[in-house]
Protein backbone atom coordinates (compact mmCIF):
# COMPACT_ATOMS: atom_id res chain seq x y z
CA UNK A 1 0.00 0.00 0.00
CA UNK A 2 1.20 3.77 -0.86
CA UNK A 3 1.63 6.33 1.43
CA UNK A 4 -0.75 8.23 0.53
CA UNK A 5 -3.66 5.31 0.56
CA UNK A 6 -2.30 4.80 4.29
CA UNK A 7 -2.86 8.36 4.71
CA UNK A 8 -6.22 8.63 3.21
CA UNK A 9 -7.36 5.83 5.10
CA UNK A 10 -6.42 6.79 8.37
CA UNK A 11 -8.03 10.61 7.95
CA UNK A 12 -11.19 8.47 6.64
CA UNK A 13 -11.21 6.81 10.27
CA UNK A 14 -10.55 9.96 12.56
CA UNK A 15 -13.35 12.00 10.43
CA UNK A 16 -16.02 8.92 10.40
CA UNK A 17 -15.19 7.00 13.27
CA UNK A 18 -13.46 9.70 16.01
CA UNK A 19 -15.66 13.07 14.54
CA UNK A 20 -12.94 14.82 13.70
CA UNK A 21 -13.51 17.71 11.09
CA UNK A 22 -11.86 16.14 7.85
CA UNK A 23 -10.17 19.81 7.36
CA UNK A 24 -8.04 19.13 10.47
CA UNK A 25 -6.93 15.83 9.48
CA UNK A 26 -2.88 16.80 7.54
CA UNK A 27 0.15 15.05 7.68
CA UNK A 28 1.68 17.82 10.43
CA UNK A 29 -0.94 17.85 12.34
CA UNK A 30 -0.48 16.56 16.03
CA UNK A 31 -2.16 14.22 17.56
CA UNK A 32 -2.84 15.97 20.82
CA UNK A 33 -2.90 19.66 20.67
CA UNK A 34 -3.89 20.01 16.93
CA UNK A 35 -6.96 17.18 17.06
CA UNK A 36 -7.80 17.14 20.86
CA UNK A 37 -7.13 13.34 21.17
CA UNK A 38 -6.25 12.73 24.60
CA UNK A 39 -4.71 9.58 26.06
CA UNK A 40 -7.92 7.25 25.71
CA UNK A 41 -8.50 8.81 22.88
CA UNK A 42 -5.13 7.30 21.38
CA UNK A 43 -6.44 3.79 22.82
CA UNK A 44 -9.32 4.03 20.77
CA UNK A 45 -6.93 5.44 17.04
CA UNK A 46 -4.75 1.94 17.74
CA UNK A 47 -7.89 -0.10 17.85
CA UNK A 48 -9.28 1.11 15.19
CA UNK A 49 -5.65 1.34 12.74
CA UNK A 50 -5.31 -2.48 14.38
CA UNK A 51 -9.28 -3.19 12.94
CA UNK A 52 -9.29 -1.31 9.82
CA UNK A 53 -4.96 -2.92 8.84
CA UNK A 54 -5.31 -6.60 10.35
CA UNK A 55 -2.11 -5.48 12.58
CA UNK A 56 -1.31 -5.53 15.99
CA UNK A 57 0.17 -2.63 17.66
CA UNK A 58 2.65 -2.65 20.86
CA UNK A 59 2.27 0.19 23.23
CA UNK A 60 6.72 0.78 22.79
CA UNK A 61 5.90 1.27 18.91
CA UNK A 62 3.82 4.38 19.94
CA UNK A 63 6.41 6.02 21.64
CA UNK A 64 7.85 8.86 19.15
CA UNK A 65 4.21 8.76 17.38
CA UNK A 66 2.90 12.20 17.87
CA UNK A 67 1.53 13.67 14.44
CA UNK A 68 -0.48 12.08 11.93
CA UNK A 69 2.60 11.62 9.85
CA UNK A 70 4.07 9.62 12.12
CA UNK A 71 1.00 7.52 12.35
CA UNK A 72 0.71 6.88 9.21
CA UNK A 73 4.86 6.18 8.53
CA UNK A 74 4.79 3.39 11.28
CA UNK A 75 1.35 1.88 10.17
CA UNK A 76 2.83 1.56 6.28
CA UNK A 77 5.98 -0.22 7.55
CA UNK A 78 4.11 -2.53 9.28
CA UNK A 79 1.68 -3.33 6.34
CA UNK B 1 -28.79 31.12 65.21
CA UNK B 2 -31.32 30.90 62.23
CA UNK B 3 -30.67 28.38 59.37
CA UNK B 4 -29.28 29.98 56.02
CA UNK B 5 -32.08 29.87 53.14
CA UNK B 6 -31.71 27.84 49.98
CA UNK B 7 -33.62 28.61 46.91
CA UNK B 8 -33.78 27.48 43.82
CA UNK B 9 -32.26 30.07 40.75
CA UNK B 10 -32.29 27.67 37.13
CA UNK B 11 -34.28 24.73 36.30
CA UNK B 12 -33.57 22.45 33.35
CA UNK B 13 -34.65 19.25 32.00
CA UNK B 14 -34.73 16.75 29.20
CA UNK B 15 -37.34 13.91 29.75
CA UNK B 16 -40.20 11.90 28.09
CA UNK B 17 -42.94 14.74 27.83
CA UNK B 18 -40.43 17.22 26.55
CA UNK B 19 -36.43 18.73 26.27
CA UNK B 20 -36.83 21.67 28.19
CA UNK B 21 -38.51 23.06 31.01
CA UNK B 22 -41.30 25.36 28.83
CA UNK B 23 -42.66 21.99 26.53
CA UNK B 24 -42.52 20.04 29.79
CA UNK B 25 -44.42 21.73 31.99
CA UNK B 26 -47.25 21.98 29.25
CA UNK B 27 -47.46 18.82 28.35
CA UNK B 28 -47.56 18.27 32.31
CA UNK B 29 -50.37 20.27 32.89
CA UNK B 30 -52.13 19.43 29.77
CA UNK B 31 -52.34 15.77 30.85
CA UNK B 32 -49.86 14.47 28.04
CA UNK B 33 -48.04 11.24 27.99
CA UNK B 34 -44.54 10.61 27.52
CA UNK B 35 -44.44 6.79 27.30
CA UNK B 36 -44.78 5.06 23.84
CA UNK B 37 -43.03 2.27 21.60
CA UNK B 38 -39.80 2.07 22.06
CA UNK B 39 -38.15 2.37 18.47
CA UNK B 40 -34.43 2.59 19.12
CA UNK B 41 -33.71 -1.19 19.54
CA UNK B 42 -35.02 -4.72 18.72
CA UNK B 43 -37.99 -5.00 21.58
CA UNK B 44 -38.94 -8.84 19.93
CA UNK B 45 -37.20 -10.98 22.99
CA UNK B 46 -38.45 -8.59 25.53
CA UNK B 47 -41.54 -8.82 27.73
CA UNK B 48 -42.04 -5.33 27.73
CA UNK B 49 -42.22 -3.43 24.82
CA UNK B 50 -42.47 0.27 25.67
CA UNK B 51 -40.67 2.91 27.91
CA UNK B 52 -40.54 6.72 28.45
CA UNK B 53 -37.77 7.69 26.08
CA UNK B 54 -36.22 11.38 25.56
CA UNK B 55 -37.31 12.19 22.07
CA UNK B 56 -36.20 14.06 19.00
CA UNK B 57 -32.66 14.53 20.79
CA UNK B 58 -29.79 13.97 18.39
CA UNK B 59 -26.33 13.93 21.06
CA UNK B 60 -23.77 14.35 17.48
CA UNK B 61 -25.98 17.58 16.65
CA UNK B 62 -25.73 19.22 20.15
CA UNK B 63 -22.03 18.22 21.28
CA UNK B 64 -20.45 17.69 18.04
CA UNK B 65 -19.62 13.62 17.55
CA UNK B 66 -15.91 14.18 18.86
CA UNK B 67 -17.49 14.96 22.36
CA UNK B 68 -20.49 12.80 21.88
CA UNK B 69 -19.18 9.57 21.27
CA UNK B 70 -16.65 10.30 24.52
CA UNK B 71 -20.48 10.15 26.69
CA UNK B 72 -23.07 7.62 27.54
CA UNK B 73 -26.18 9.02 26.82
CA UNK B 74 -26.57 9.78 30.47
CA UNK B 75 -23.83 12.06 30.16
CA UNK B 76 -25.22 13.85 26.92
CA UNK B 77 -28.74 14.18 28.71
CA UNK B 78 -27.01 15.29 32.20
CA UNK B 79 -24.93 18.07 30.01
CA UNK B 80 -28.06 19.50 27.86
CA UNK B 81 -30.15 19.68 31.16
CA UNK B 82 -27.19 21.24 33.22
CA UNK B 83 -26.92 24.03 30.36
CA UNK B 84 -30.68 25.15 30.09
CA UNK B 85 -30.79 25.20 34.14
CA UNK B 86 -27.66 27.77 34.19
CA UNK B 87 -28.66 29.50 31.28
CA UNK B 88 -32.50 30.05 33.26
CA UNK B 89 -30.16 30.90 36.33
CA UNK B 90 -28.78 33.60 34.07
CA UNK B 91 -25.19 32.50 34.52
CA UNK B 92 -22.75 32.60 32.07
CA UNK B 93 -22.25 28.87 30.70
CA UNK B 94 -18.85 30.51 28.97
CA UNK B 95 -17.11 31.19 31.88
CA UNK B 96 -16.34 28.64 34.77
CA UNK B 97 -18.35 28.62 37.53
CA UNK B 98 -14.81 28.14 39.71
CA UNK B 99 -14.34 26.35 43.06
CA UNK B 100 -17.43 28.40 45.49
CA UNK B 101 -19.60 26.29 43.05
CA UNK B 102 -20.72 22.38 43.84
CA UNK B 103 -22.20 19.56 41.84
CA UNK B 104 -24.19 16.97 43.67
CA UNK B 105 -25.64 14.41 40.95
CA UNK B 106 -27.86 11.15 41.80
CA UNK B 107 -28.24 8.64 39.28
CA UNK B 108 -29.86 4.30 40.29
CA UNK B 109 -27.10 3.05 37.68
CA UNK B 110 -25.11 5.49 35.74
CA UNK B 111 -23.75 4.74 32.45
CA UNK B 112 -25.71 1.31 32.03
CA UNK B 113 -25.88 1.65 27.89
CA UNK B 114 -22.16 1.50 27.97
CA UNK B 115 -22.09 -1.35 30.50
CA UNK B 116 -24.00 -3.77 28.22
CA UNK B 117 -22.57 -2.70 25.02
CA UNK B 118 -18.44 -3.61 26.62
CA UNK B 119 -19.67 -6.80 27.83
CA UNK B 120 -21.52 -7.60 23.92
CA UNK B 121 -18.30 -6.46 22.78
CA UNK B 122 -16.30 -8.73 24.82
CA UNK B 123 -18.36 -11.80 24.54
CA UNK B 124 -18.47 -10.81 20.51
CA UNK B 125 -14.43 -9.65 20.39
CA UNK B 126 -12.47 -10.51 23.22
CA UNK B 127 -11.04 -8.30 26.11
CA UNK B 128 -8.62 -6.29 23.29
CA UNK B 129 -11.20 -4.51 21.47
CA UNK B 130 -13.51 -3.17 24.32
CA UNK B 131 -14.05 0.43 24.14
CA UNK B 132 -11.25 2.51 26.25
CA UNK B 133 -14.11 4.56 27.09
CA UNK B 134 -16.33 2.04 28.27
CA UNK B 135 -15.07 2.78 31.93
CA UNK B 136 -15.41 6.63 31.95
CA UNK B 137 -18.68 6.22 30.34
CA UNK B 138 -20.51 3.81 32.71
CA UNK B 139 -18.88 5.17 36.41
CA UNK B 140 -22.02 6.02 38.27
CA UNK B 141 -20.46 9.19 38.21
CA UNK B 142 -19.55 9.79 34.59
CA UNK B 143 -22.00 12.66 34.44
CA UNK B 144 -21.29 14.52 37.63
CA UNK B 145 -17.79 14.53 36.16
CA UNK B 146 -18.40 15.64 32.49
CA UNK B 147 -20.73 18.27 33.88
CA UNK B 148 -17.87 19.58 36.44
CA UNK B 149 -15.94 19.83 33.78
CA UNK B 150 -17.72 21.27 30.62
CA UNK B 151 -18.73 24.17 33.25
CA UNK B 152 -15.81 24.16 35.47
CA UNK B 153 -17.62 23.27 38.43
CA UNK B 154 -14.47 23.31 40.85
CA UNK B 155 -16.12 23.20 44.33
CA UNK B 156 -17.14 19.92 46.18
CA UNK B 157 -18.76 16.90 43.98
CA UNK B 158 -20.39 14.29 45.13
CA UNK B 159 -22.53 11.19 43.34
CA UNK B 160 -25.68 9.48 45.36
CA UNK B 161 -26.23 6.76 44.14
CA UNK B 162 -29.49 5.43 46.31
CA UNK B 163 -31.35 3.70 43.42
CA UNK B 164 -35.11 5.65 42.76
CA UNK B 165 -34.40 8.35 45.67
CA UNK B 166 -31.11 9.35 44.25
CA UNK B 167 -31.47 12.51 42.87
CA UNK B 168 -34.10 13.82 46.15
CA UNK B 169 -31.07 12.46 47.97
CA UNK B 170 -28.87 14.59 45.84
CA UNK B 171 -31.28 17.68 46.67
CA UNK B 172 -31.13 17.04 50.01
CA UNK B 173 -27.74 16.77 50.13
CA UNK B 174 -27.06 20.22 48.30
CA UNK B 175 -29.42 22.19 50.57
CA UNK B 176 -27.32 20.86 53.35
CA UNK B 177 -23.91 21.81 52.06
CA UNK B 178 -25.69 25.57 51.57
CA UNK B 179 -27.55 25.66 55.04
CA UNK B 180 -23.82 25.02 56.49
CA UNK B 181 -22.10 27.50 54.59
CA UNK B 182 -19.54 25.27 52.33
CA UNK B 183 -20.66 26.83 49.60
CA UNK B 184 -22.93 29.12 48.47
CA UNK B 185 -24.22 27.61 45.25
CA UNK B 186 -24.68 24.05 43.98
CA UNK B 187 -25.55 22.40 40.60
CA UNK B 188 -27.85 19.72 41.83
CA UNK B 189 -30.08 17.24 39.99
CA UNK B 190 -30.22 13.42 38.35
CA UNK B 191 -30.16 11.16 35.33
CA UNK B 192 -30.94 8.24 33.89
CA UNK B 193 -30.93 7.01 30.50
CA UNK B 194 -31.42 2.74 31.36
CA UNK B 195 -34.29 2.34 29.26
CA UNK B 196 -31.83 -0.36 27.15
CA UNK B 197 -32.63 -4.33 26.44
CA UNK B 198 -30.72 -5.56 29.35
CA UNK B 199 -31.94 -3.44 32.02
CA UNK B 200 -35.69 -3.24 30.81
CA UNK B 201 -35.07 -7.34 30.71
CA UNK B 202 -33.91 -7.15 34.10
CA UNK B 203 -36.42 -5.07 35.86
CA UNK B 204 -39.03 -6.83 33.69
CA UNK B 205 -37.34 -10.41 35.36
CA UNK B 206 -38.59 -9.02 39.29
CA UNK B 207 -41.86 -8.44 38.26
CA UNK B 208 -41.54 -4.36 38.30
CA UNK B 209 -42.67 -3.73 35.25
CA UNK B 210 -45.76 -2.89 33.30
CA UNK B 211 -46.53 -5.34 30.56
CA UNK B 212 -49.09 -3.70 28.91
CA UNK B 213 -47.82 -4.06 25.73
CA UNK B 214 -51.30 -3.03 24.42
CA UNK B 215 -51.34 0.23 25.47
CA UNK B 216 -48.24 1.88 26.33
CA UNK B 217 -49.56 5.07 27.27
CA UNK B 218 -52.29 3.71 29.39
CA UNK B 219 -49.92 1.55 31.21
CA UNK B 220 -48.68 3.91 33.67
CA UNK B 221 -51.65 4.43 36.39
CA UNK B 222 -50.79 4.81 39.70
CA UNK B 223 -53.33 4.35 42.28
CA UNK B 224 -55.76 3.03 39.96
CA UNK B 225 -56.89 -0.54 40.79
CA UNK B 226 -55.76 -1.74 37.44
CA UNK B 227 -52.20 -0.94 37.97
CA UNK B 228 -49.57 -3.34 36.85
CA UNK B 229 -46.15 -2.15 37.61
CA UNK B 230 -43.83 0.91 36.84
CA UNK B 231 -42.63 2.39 33.26
CA UNK B 232 -39.43 2.70 32.70
CA UNK B 233 -38.36 6.25 31.73
CA UNK B 234 -35.46 8.08 30.92
CA UNK B 235 -34.49 11.74 31.95
CA UNK B 236 -32.34 14.15 33.48
CA UNK B 237 -33.09 17.03 35.47
CA UNK B 238 -30.94 20.21 37.52
CA UNK B 239 -31.40 22.52 39.90
CA UNK B 240 -29.50 25.58 40.28
CA UNK B 241 -29.74 25.93 44.08
CA UNK B 242 -28.06 28.86 45.90
CA UNK B 243 -28.61 30.88 49.19
CA UNK B 244 -31.25 33.00 49.49
CA UNK B 245 -28.54 35.89 50.25
CA UNK B 246 -26.29 34.66 47.03
CA UNK B 247 -29.33 34.65 44.67
CA UNK B 248 -30.85 38.23 46.31
CA UNK B 249 -27.10 39.64 45.75
CA UNK B 250 -26.85 38.90 42.05
CA UNK B 251 -30.55 39.69 41.22
CA UNK B 252 -31.75 36.41 40.12
CA UNK B 253 -34.56 35.35 39.53
CA UNK B 254 -36.52 32.82 42.52
CA UNK B 255 -38.74 30.04 41.83
CA UNK B 256 -38.80 28.72 45.39
CA UNK B 257 -37.36 27.69 48.51
CA UNK B 258 -35.62 24.02 49.46
CA UNK B 259 -37.10 24.12 53.36
CA UNK B 260 -36.82 20.92 54.43
CA UNK B 261 -35.13 17.46 53.56
CA UNK B 262 -36.20 14.44 55.35
CA UNK B 263 -33.99 11.21 54.35
CA UNK B 264 -34.41 7.37 56.33
CA UNK B 265 -34.05 3.51 55.51
CA UNK B 266 -36.52 0.56 55.53
CA UNK B 267 -33.91 -2.00 56.42
CA UNK B 268 -36.39 -3.96 55.69
CA UNK B 269 -36.30 -5.02 52.49
CA UNK B 270 -34.31 -4.90 49.19
CA UNK B 271 -36.94 -3.82 46.96
CA UNK B 272 -40.53 -4.10 49.02
CA UNK B 273 -41.56 -1.03 51.14
CA UNK B 274 -41.84 -1.87 54.51
CA UNK B 275 -45.21 -2.85 55.80
CA UNK B 276 -47.23 0.58 56.22
CA UNK B 277 -44.43 2.54 54.93
CA UNK B 278 -42.82 2.70 58.20
CA UNK B 279 -39.32 4.26 56.57
CA UNK B 280 -41.61 6.59 54.46
CA UNK B 281 -43.56 8.44 57.18
CA UNK B 282 -40.26 8.94 59.41
CA UNK B 283 -38.55 10.80 56.13
CA UNK B 284 -41.75 12.77 55.57
CA UNK B 285 -41.82 13.67 59.05
CA UNK B 286 -38.39 14.80 58.98
CA UNK B 287 -39.04 16.54 56.20
CA UNK B 288 -41.97 18.61 57.89
CA UNK B 289 -39.42 19.40 61.06
CA UNK B 290 -36.77 19.85 59.03
CA UNK B 291 -39.14 22.79 56.96
CA UNK B 292 -40.20 23.99 60.37
CA UNK B 293 -43.82 23.47 59.64
CA UNK B 294 -46.78 21.39 60.67
CA UNK B 295 -47.90 18.75 58.32
CA UNK B 296 -51.92 20.59 57.97
CA UNK B 297 -49.19 23.84 55.86
CA UNK B 298 -48.75 21.24 53.08
CA UNK B 299 -51.23 21.78 49.73
CA UNK B 300 -49.45 19.62 47.82
CA UNK B 301 -47.91 16.00 47.66
CA UNK B 302 -46.04 15.29 44.62
CA UNK B 303 -46.32 11.48 45.24
CA UNK B 304 -43.57 8.75 44.79
CA UNK B 305 -46.48 6.70 42.91
CA UNK B 306 -44.81 4.17 40.63
CA UNK B 307 -47.94 1.89 39.74
CA UNK B 308 -46.89 -0.90 40.99
CA UNK B 309 -49.04 -3.03 43.56
CA UNK B 310 -46.91 -2.28 46.80
CA UNK B 311 -45.36 1.20 46.69
CA UNK B 312 -49.11 2.92 46.16
CA UNK B 313 -50.94 1.44 48.33
CA UNK B 314 -48.23 1.46 50.95
CA UNK B 315 -47.40 5.14 50.29
CA UNK B 316 -51.11 5.85 50.41
CA UNK B 317 -50.94 4.55 54.06
CA UNK B 318 -47.74 6.84 54.99
CA UNK B 319 -49.27 10.04 53.81
CA UNK B 320 -52.63 9.01 55.82
CA UNK B 321 -50.40 7.81 59.32
CA UNK B 322 -48.29 11.42 58.79
CA UNK B 323 -50.85 13.74 57.96
CA UNK B 324 -54.00 11.69 60.06
CA UNK B 325 -57.69 13.33 59.48
CA UNK B 326 -56.22 16.03 56.82
CA UNK B 327 -55.03 13.00 54.45
CA UNK B 328 -58.28 13.89 52.70
CA UNK B 329 -57.98 17.17 52.40
CA UNK B 330 -54.37 16.95 50.56
CA UNK B 331 -54.06 17.59 46.87
CA UNK B 332 -51.73 14.73 45.60
CA UNK B 333 -50.93 13.51 42.37
CA UNK B 334 -47.78 10.39 40.42
CA UNK B 335 -46.55 12.87 37.54
CA UNK B 336 -44.73 9.18 36.78
CA UNK B 337 -48.21 8.61 35.15
CA UNK B 338 -47.06 10.99 32.19
CA UNK B 339 -43.11 10.44 32.34
CA UNK B 340 -42.88 6.58 33.54
CA UNK B 341 -40.51 6.40 35.99
CA UNK B 342 -37.12 8.60 35.71
CA UNK B 343 -35.43 5.99 38.47
CA UNK B 344 -32.31 8.19 39.74
CA UNK B 345 -33.56 10.90 37.87
CA UNK B 346 -36.96 11.02 39.47
CA UNK B 347 -36.60 12.89 42.54
CA UNK B 348 -34.98 15.80 40.76
CA UNK B 349 -37.71 15.80 37.81
CA UNK B 350 -40.05 16.04 40.49
CA UNK B 351 -38.92 18.65 42.89
CA UNK B 352 -38.93 20.44 39.29
CA UNK B 353 -42.51 19.93 39.12
CA UNK B 354 -43.44 20.80 42.59
CA UNK B 355 -41.19 24.17 42.34
CA UNK B 356 -43.50 24.78 39.23
CA UNK B 357 -46.93 23.83 40.55
CA UNK B 358 -46.28 26.21 43.43
CA UNK B 359 -44.96 28.94 40.89
CA UNK B 360 -48.02 28.95 38.36
CA UNK B 361 -50.76 27.58 40.65
CA UNK B 362 -51.03 24.40 38.88
CA UNK B 363 -51.20 20.32 39.68
CA UNK B 364 -50.21 18.61 37.29
CA UNK B 365 -52.90 15.25 37.51
CA UNK B 366 -52.41 12.00 38.13
CA UNK B 367 -53.34 10.35 34.66
CA UNK B 368 -55.13 7.07 33.72
CA UNK B 369 -56.63 6.75 37.26
CA UNK B 370 -60.09 5.76 36.37
CA UNK B 371 -60.97 2.72 38.67
CA UNK B 372 -61.08 3.47 42.59
CA UNK B 373 -59.00 1.35 44.88
CA UNK B 374 -59.76 0.40 48.49
CA UNK B 375 -56.20 0.45 49.60
CA UNK B 376 -55.89 4.11 47.60
CA UNK B 377 -58.85 6.56 48.33
CA UNK B 378 -57.12 9.62 48.40
CA UNK B 379 -57.26 12.73 46.14
CA UNK B 380 -55.01 12.04 43.77
CA UNK B 381 -55.96 14.79 41.42
CA UNK B 382 -57.18 12.26 38.60
CA UNK B 383 -56.60 13.01 35.13
CA UNK B 384 -57.06 16.92 35.17
CA UNK B 385 -55.26 19.25 36.43
CA UNK B 386 -56.11 21.37 39.10
CA UNK B 387 -55.84 25.60 39.41
CA UNK B 388 -55.33 26.31 43.21
CA UNK B 389 -53.53 28.52 45.48
CA UNK B 390 -50.04 26.57 46.69
CA UNK B 391 -47.72 27.92 49.35
CA UNK B 392 -46.16 24.51 49.87
CA UNK B 393 -45.78 20.92 48.35
CA UNK B 394 -43.94 17.59 49.45
CA UNK B 395 -42.12 15.35 46.93
CA UNK B 396 -41.47 11.38 48.08
CA UNK B 397 -39.00 9.74 46.76
CA UNK B 398 -38.14 5.74 47.38
CA UNK B 399 -35.71 3.65 45.96
CA UNK B 400 -35.12 -0.49 46.05
CA UNK B 401 -32.45 -0.37 48.97
CA UNK B 402 -34.75 1.16 51.33
CA UNK B 403 -33.91 4.49 50.34
CA UNK B 404 -36.34 7.17 51.06
CA UNK B 405 -35.53 10.78 49.93
CA UNK B 406 -38.37 13.30 50.78
CA UNK B 407 -38.24 17.13 50.33
CA UNK B 408 -40.49 20.01 50.99
CA UNK B 409 -40.34 23.36 48.89
CA UNK B 410 -41.97 26.63 50.11
CA UNK B 411 -43.05 29.32 47.75
CA UNK B 412 -41.57 32.08 49.54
Amino acid sequence: MELNEVFEKVKGLFVEDLGIDESKVTMEAKLEEDLEIDSLGIVEVVMAFEDEFEIEIDDDELADVSTVGQAVNLLHSKI
Amino acid sequence: MSKRRVVVTGLGTINPLGNNVSDTWNNLINGVSGVDYINSFDTDELPVKFAGEVKNFDANEYLGKQQARKLDRSGHLSIHATEEALKDAGLDTEERLGSEVGIVFGTGIGGIGATEQAVRTYDERGASRINPLAITQLMPNSSTGQVAIKFGIEGPSLTITTACAASANAIGEAKNMIQNGIVDMVIAGGTESGTTAMTIGAFAQIRALSTNNENPKEACRPFDKNRDGFVMGEGSTVLVMESEESAKKRGANIYGYISGYGATTDAHHITAPAEGGKGAVEAMKKALADAEISNEEVDYINAHGTSTPANDKNETAAIKTVFGDMAHQLNISSTKSMTGHLLGGGGAFESLVSLLSLKNNIIPPTINLNNPDEDCDLNYTPNVALKKDLSIAMSNSFGFGGHNGVLVFKKD
